[in-house]
């Protein structure tokens, strides 16, 4: 019933801003939705029970968070037909996925997942902490709740964090080895584009450039205390999730995620 | 298992029975006596045993093992539904088998900690585990094959677990009951969603509805297994079944909770409209129940004794789980040893 939005947006420019204000709510929704896809994958591969339990809390919350604001970002877009979120999750091509690469790239060890983890929910702190005033009510409701999520998950995080860094000689060195991997991926998160721009004009939503640097250094922070060091600046730097531009990895976890809903065109399940 | 208790006929845990050295009057039959006398009564009374009770070391070593081999089954039966946790066809099926595999997690730490109530550490049964000492529920050696076999698990092997775990509510020792008590709720709360995964399934199309007739083909005979072997005939173990029900461990023979199952399973199957494997199936106006065709013991036999489509990738995904998670462990200690160190008070002299 989507094909339609879906043939129009891939059709010319799959990278391009149609909608300002639904390609910054699917923004927000990708990255909890794809880091929810990544975390769930470690349900029973966890270092001990309690793990498994609360990587799969987090997944959870992030998944709450993705369906909330995917339906509220196939509501913005508009009808004719409207967009649910299986419709936006499981029937949008890589190039339409708006996501940061931080969240897509596959799954490392314990501590990969911890340096991961970190980082983003204290973005995610910050960002949903400068989205409860946002204009759009939606957003703003959605913001209150996910905000005491990721506290959370920003506190279990750091917990982790202090635990291998100040551990065992290997827990610190394997810590430090994942700071300097997940390291590239983190610039990214605050990068301005379009739609943020557009947002933060309208009081929809904030710059992630105006949040960066408090995320930043939040985080280095917990790492002096877990008796870790911030890498150096990368040689490199993820860039493009926003516009659709993606790691090859993405393709994969798409393949995964869409293959069974795909299948069937037009079920319900 | 999963609620019953059998393992391989004639094996015992190793360690079980300490010899007795009579040094003092507490290592004489007169002590030994006392004990049995007062934990005779709380059994005959129905009461509950408590962890700080005394009992035989047998009621305590069944326990364990009982306990254990329960707690093995939720960890082991994350893995089946986990395997479609990242291709559930809907984000609201994923959010909800996520949150049940979350539950069977927390299913396990409970009975994990209600067994170490009882003096062993959860690190020494899963090194039982880990190394084919204990058992888990064999219904967990079947793969999942299609998104209908999530149904299947909800509805059959979740439905089967209740029946058995209902029953354990009431078993004589304390904590085990009390555990089951939370267990089974939420376990009713997983058959449900697994029911509902079917319906949906069964009123969709073609392809759905096949999907669900051929996952409720797969697990419907070792859904039935689950109950354990036959109390009486060619198959019958020599199982612990006699001595668990003088104990007030388990109330129920394996048949009569087998047959529960199925009275209560075919009618919900009618309302599905699927048809259950079975051409012996048939409503018994005499007996009041309904009649089933005969369960190959030896297929569940064979199972059991590791010769299952997943037993091997059972266990091996485990082991790597947790020797992938040593050094975090490690670490974890390490540190908690450190804020101790730091935060201990200057010696006084």
């Amino acid at each position: 019933m989507t094909e339609q939005h879906t043939t129009e947006t891939v059709g010319a420019d799959p990278g391009r801003v149609a909608d300002p204000a639904f390609d910054y709510l699917l923004g927000l929704g990708d990255d909890a939705l794809i880091y929810a896809q990544r975390l769930g994958e470690w349900l029973t591969h966890a270092p001990q029970i309690e793990e498994d339990m609360a990587l799969g809390n987090v997944a959870l919350d992030l998944i709450g968070q993705a369906r909330a604001l995917l339906t509220h970002a196939g509501e913005v877009e508009g009808p004719d037909p409207v967009r649910d979120e299986d419709d936006l999750a499981m029937l949008r091509h890589e190039r339409e996925f708006r996501n940061v690469q931080l969240v897509e790239q596959p799954r490392g060890d314990f501590a990969h997942e911890m340096a991961r983890l970190l980082w983003f929910s204290t973005y995610q702190r910050a960002l949903y902490s400068a989205l409860l005033t946002s204009t759009d009510e939606t957003l703003a409701g959605v913001a209150a709740k996910a905000v005491k999520e990721v506290d959370y998950h920003r506190d279990h995080a750091t917990q982790w964090v202090l635990r291998l860094g100040d551990g065992t000689e290997e827990s610190h060195d394997r810590m430090q080895a994942a700071l300097v991997a997940v390291h590239p991926y983190v610039a990214e998160l605050g990068e301005d584009h379009g739609a943020a721009r557009w947002a933060a004009e309208h009081g929809v939503g904030v710059l992630p450039s105006s949040l960066i640097d408090a995320v930043n250094a939040s985080v280095a922070g917990v790492l002096e205390q877990a008796t870790l060091s911030m890498p150096d600046a990368p040689r490199w730097h993820a860039r493009g999730g926003r516009a659709g531009v993606h790691s090859e990895v993405m393709g994969y976890l798409l393949a995964e995620m869409q293959h069974l809903h795909r299948s069937h065109p037009g079920a319900r399940w | 298992m999963y609620g019953n208790d059998f393992g391989q006929p004639g094996t015992t845990d190793p360690g079980a029975g300490a010899p007795p050295h009579p040094l003092n009057a507490a290592e004489t039959p007169d002590y030994t006596d006392a004990l049995a006398e007062y934990f005779d009564g709380l059994i005959e009374e129905d009461q509950r045993v408590e962890p700080r009770d005394a009992m035989p070391e047998a009621y305590r070593t069944t326990l364990i093992r009982q306990m254990a081999q329960h707690a093995h089954s939720e960890i082991i039966g994350m893995q089946p539904e986990a395997n479609w946790i990242t291709r559930a066809p809907s984000l609201r099926r994923k959010a909800i088998l996520m949150a049940k595999v979350q539950d069977e997690a927390g299913h396990g730490l409970y009975l994990y900690s209600a067994a170490e109530t009882l003096g062993v550490d959860r690190s020494e049964l899963l090194d039982k585990l880990h190394s084919g000492r204990q058992k888990y529920s064999s219904i967990f050696n079947y793969p999942t094959l299609t998104w209908a076999d999530a149904g299947a698990i909800g509805w059959l092997v979740d439905g089967a677990a209740i029946m058995n775990q209902v029953p354990l509510c009431r078993c004589s020792y304390g904590p085990y009951a009390r555990a089951m008590v939370r267990v089974c709720k939420e376990e009713s709360f997983h058959q449900r969603q697994g029911f509902e995964i079917l319906w949906v399934l069964a009123r969709g199309t073609e392809e759905q509805k096949a999907m669900a007739q051929d996952a409720a083909n797969r697990w419907w005979w070792p859904a039935l297994q689950m109950f354990g072997p036959p109390d009486t005939g060619e198959h019958a173990s020599s199982g612990h079944t006699a001595q668990s029900m003088a104990w007030g461990i388990k109330r129920f023979s394996n048949d009569d909770l087998r047959q529960k199952f199925v009275d209560m399973t075919v009618p919900q199957a009618q309302k599905l409209g699927i048809t259950l494997p079975d051409p012996d199936l048939a409503w018994n106006e005499e007996r009041g129940h309904w009649d089933f065709g005969p369960i190959d013991w030896d297929e569940f036999w064979r199972v059991l004794k590791g010769d299952g489509p997943c037993n091997e990738q059972r266990i091996r995904t485990r082991v790597q789980a947790h020797e992938e998670g040593a050094w975090v462990r490690e670490a974890a200690e390490a540190y908690a040893a450190k804020q101790a160190a730091r935060h201990q008070p200057e010696a006084v002299a």
